[in-house]
């Protein structure tokens, strides 16, 4: 009884907001409303099944997958250096790529928005020092930057989380029985750590696919990625049955997109973040 | 600013007293400092919130939630408005200062008796442009369609205008309501878009200054602005045709505090503040005592005070009833593309 009772506030807390917020895009999303009334309708989803929309759709998944697999790539090494015993600048790594985000997240964007500009900062420096100017602002290169830049601690501290929680003896054991250091990181080290890859992906890959800031401001408004065109329903022409339509596709396939993770997740023995 | 305009600003709605005026204006168009000066004279809290474009302030109006007692709609947006019961009458008789706005910017169509709205500021629409950067002559829209331009053009990211001017290239009326010019419309800037560097609102200004693109397409208080900044600028209203817009002051319905809106809207209307207002923001003041004060080079610049026969192809945006839909399917298939 007592614990019912602790759990009250969360379960009022919820269902006020997540689901009822969730009911109403639901409601949205298959209602037409007009001067009659509201009215049951699909035509908001045949209009989200659209070419148009489905190359943004296929846009954003595109970006999304290539800032995941950079973030990856830079992150992993980055966790295992400082997750390393020999390694003793392991607080002033971290305490590099926590900093950043004391600051707020439009103002770190918007910092990129000068920095890379025609004749911004870092096509200043390129110059002085002999290099062709980098006209990337406004493209999908900025996006992808913005993206990585943005979420890439959200992909070392998972990775690093559980790597630096591997048994010591374990590796050693490898060793001892003579594996180099290359067949140890193959066969325990990355075996061992991949709860903590697939944290990060997913917690990187699920604000990449939805982000509409990053692709606002670097991409120009030129770069519509499905958070733009939901943001554009409800803040700009006001459809909010289509912008609630375009949402529950994204929810169902951030869904599917879990339970695969997941399922990644529990064919995988050790430790996982959560 | 548009991150302010992304953080959708929320207001706290428990500490509200009779001494507080919500206001609602577009970003960068006021002299800032007249409104402390308003709440030291009337001892009324003035909050002040900007938007971007007429379609998200109606939005954000329009589903309710939020408190503003003092709007700043256009023209077609004041119709719109009206004709959905979202506005108050202004009692004109708490407006003395309305005797200086210019006859000329009364009783237009889209507020005949100007029963729900007292004139702003009025502009165009036109191209902003470098010209060190530019070599061939700005007197038509097509330049924003000349591939020697590309990624140098930015367009205002704002439907009204942007499809405006796609139809104005085409030939046609900026308040169009036959489908197919809309979809030949939405042809030709699904065309321009390869050729566009960024679709943008108050940033283009800054761009322009700081030489990032060679064309924009901006409203004309922008171009003054950037002018001033930058002397290689300078601003052209194309031959086809413009846009020729009115913001007004309004007041939503269900104001609670109606009363210090008309104060604020009286306090506009002085020719002190409305001169600063103009001067600050570049755009053309209706106030015929604060115009008078203006520098002489600003009134004989066609850009901010264009003369009659350079508006003689120009049209003010009408409210558009249902065909809206079709204009916002257009946009968002555009910015989609």
């Amino acid at each position: 009884m007592t614990r019912s009772k602790a759990m009250l506030p969360y379960v009022v807390w919820m269902a006020l907001f997540i689901v009822v917020p969730l009911f109403l895009v639901v409601y949205y999303a298959f209602t037409h409303t007009s001067f009659n009334g509201a009215e049951l309708t699909f035509a908001n989803f045949q209009r989200v099944f659209q070419p148009i929309y489905l190359k943004v759709l296929a846009r954003s998944l595109k970006l999304a997958v290539i800032s995941t697999v950079i973030c990856l790539l830079l992150g992993y090494p980055v966790a295992l250096v400082m997750a390393g015993n020999a390694f003793s600048r392991k607080s002033t790594i971290m305490l590099l790529f926590v900093i950043p985000m004391w600051m707020n997240f439009l103002l770190r964007t918007y910092a990129w928005l000068t920095l890379l500009e025609r004749n911004g900062a870092l096509n200043q420096l390129l110059t002085r020092i002999g290099l062709p100017a980098l006209n990337i602002l406004y493209t999908d290169y900025a996006v992808v930057l913005g993206m990585v830049y943005n979420f890439l601690p959200f992909m070392i501290l998972p990775i690093y989380s559980v790597l630096s929680k591997i048994d010591q003896g374990v590796i050693e054991a490898a060793s001892d029985l003579g594996a180099n250091k290359f067949v140890v990181f193959m066969r325990v080290i990355l075996p061992l750590s991949l709860p903590g890859v697939v944290s990060g992906i997913t917690m990187v890959f699920m604000p990449a696919l939805t982000t509409f800031v990053i692709s606002r401001l670097l991409g120009g408004g030129q770069y519509t990625l499905v958070g733009n065109l939901i943001e554009q329903q409800f803040l700009v022409v006001g459809d909010w049955g289509f912008g609630s339509a375009i949402s529950m596709v994204m929810i169902i396939l951030i869904l599917i997109s879990m339970a695969v993770m997941s399922f990644f997740e529990k064919s995988e023995e050790g430790a996982t973040l959560w | 600013m548009v991150p302010l305009m992304l953080l959708v600003l929320t207001l706290s709605g428990c500490s509200r007293n009779k001494e507080t005026l919500y206001v609602y204006n577009w970003g960068d168009y006021i002299d800032e400092s007249v409104l402390g000066e308003f709440e030291k004279e009337t001892g009324i809290k003035v909050v002040y919130d900007t938007f971007a474009t007429n379609e998200d302030m109606y939005v954000k109006i329009k589903s309710g939630g939020s408190q503003y007692d003092l709007i700043f709609p256009s023209d077609y947006m004041i119709t719109r408005m009206r004709d959905e019961g979202m506005l108050e009458k202004i009692n004109l008789a708490n407006i003395p200062n309305f005797k200086y706005i210019d006859d000329r910017f009364k009783g237009q169509d889209y507020d005949p008796k100007n029963e729900y709205s007292v004139p702003y500021m009025w502009g165009t629409v036109g191209i902003l442009y470098n010209t060190t950067m530019v070599d061939d002559p700005v007197d038509s829209w097509d330049i924003l369609w000349n591939p020697k331009y590309s990624k140098q053009i930015i367009m205002l990211d704002s439907q009204r205008e942007a499809i405006g001017v796609a139809l104005l290239r085409l030939g046609y009326s900026i308040n169009t309501t036959d489908v197919d010019q809309l979809n030949e419309a939405a042809e030709l800037l699904k065309q321009q878009k390869p050729l566009v560097l960024a679709y943008a609102l108050d940033e283009a200004k800054d761009k322009m200054v700081a030489g990032e693109a060679a064309l924009a397409l901006v409203w004309s208080g922008e171009a003054l602005y950037a002018m001033d900044e930058n002397p290689d600028l300078d601003y052209a209203i194309p031959d086809e045709g413009t846009n020729l817009w009115f913001d007004g002051m309004a007041i939503p319905k269900g104001a609670k505090n109606k009363e210090a809106a008309e104060k604020f809207i009286d306090f506009l209307c002085r020719t002190e503040i409305a001169f600063r207002n103009a001067d600050y923001t570049g755009y053309a003041t209706p106030h015929t005592e604060a115009r008078k004060l203006l520098d002489p080079e600003i009134l004989n610049n066609k850009a901010a005070y264009p003369d009659e026969e350079d508006l003689v192809n120009a049209e003010v945006f009408v409210s558009l009833g249902e065909v809206l839909r079709d204009y916002d399917r257009i946009w968002t298939e555009v910015k989609a593309y």
